[in-house]
């Protein structure tokens, strides 16, 4: 039991160890769910595959502190969000905004999934038309 | 018979589009950069102490009406002591005034830069928090805006200029009218 305990503290005190932003919570616990959500959507341009939540570099840390005081104003989720992509473009956001060019990365995977689905389907129907044999297949 | 081919066309399909994805680092581009939102639209206005003059300030006010070169950059990068021979063959050249925006230092280090290695800048605005940056959508220092007269943002480059890159993305914005760029 003992260990147990210890491995569970273990644990617990390793998420906070890795936890990249050290600094103060927001008072209102509102405002501070709505801040976590926006830095893991928000990318570090620094660093490019992270979110400003998981960067350690300097610019990540400037943008929350920019964000929290956004929130703080009464700035709404997407005016922040904006304020990013008019600054540093659409690689900004991990979802980029449906509109314009980036309107491929939302349509290509549907058209690919239609396709795929159209693929398999055609496949099942061919396979239901045949006779169901005991021995291997001959090889049609 | 012909059926059999579908996985190779696929395959060179997939191939063809993978590989003009490549394109940039075959050629050795910095692909890191990428496009500016801010290519088009007016320059995000600022006021900043000055780094040579902190008691005075310095902003776009200051190259309203003709064209600037607004170069961001620290002591701590790298890139910026690589392209300092650069800016500063291209302020002695005068072919375009040269500022700098002097982004997240501290001003005893930024001004002792400035001192050893020369000033290329008429001068440098001191943005020790970062938040002008931010404005500009800067990311990585050095970066190079290139800002028309009438204060819209036509150029950017991420990373240490040269005269190679000055002549292939500057130089065409500002050959004198008629020239075709």
């Amino acid at each position: 039991m003992k260990s147990l305990l210890s491995l569970l503290a273990m644990v617990l005190l390793a998420s906070t160890a890795l936890a990249i932003d050290a600094d103060e919570p927001l008072e209102d616990p509102e405002l501070q769910a709505r801040y976590e959500k926006l830095i893991e959507e928000i990318r570090c341009l620094k660093c490019q595959n992270a979110t400003i939540k998981d960067s350690p570099a300097f610019l990540a840390t400037d943008l929350r502190k920019e964000i929290k005081r956004m929130l703080v104003e009464g700035y709404t989720d997407d005016q922040i969000l904006d304020f990013m992509v008019e600054r540093y473009g659409d690689f900004a956001l991990y979802s980029p905004r449906a509109r314009g060019k980036t309107l491929v990365v939302w349509i290509v995977p549907a058209v690919f999934l239609l396709l795929g689905g159209l693929f398999l389907a055609n496949i099942v129907r061919r396979r239901m038309k045949m006779p169901i044999h005991d021995e291997p297949d001959s090889g049609s | 018979m012909w059926k059999y081919f579908i996985p190779l066309i696929i395959f060179g399909l997939v191939f063809v589009v993978l590989r003009s994805g490549m394109n940039d680092i075959m050629e050795g581009k910095n692909v890191n950069e990428l496009p500016s939102p801010l290519i088009g639209r007016a320059a995000p206005e600022f006021e900043l102490p000055s780094l040579n003059n902190p008691e005075n300030t310095i902003g776009t006010a200051d190259f309203a009406g003709k064209p600037a070169v607004l170069n961001v950059w620290a002591t701590w990068c790298v890139g910026c002591r690589q392209e300092h021979g650069f800016l500063m063959e291209l302020s002695q050249s005068g072919t375009v005034p040269v500022y700098g925006l002097n982004w997240k230092d501290t001003l005893p280090e930024a001004q002792q830069f400035i001192a050893q290695l020369g000033d290329p800048y008429i001068d440098s605005a001191f943005d020790g928090s970062g938040r002008v940056g931010i404005d500009w959508g800067v990311y990585g220092a050095p970066e190079t805006f290139l800002i028309g007269p009438d204060g819209t943002v036509l150029e950017k480059h991420l990373g240490p200029m040269s005269w190679g890159i000055w002549q292939e993305k500057f130089a065409p914005y500002l050959a004198p009218a008629g020239a075709n760029p």
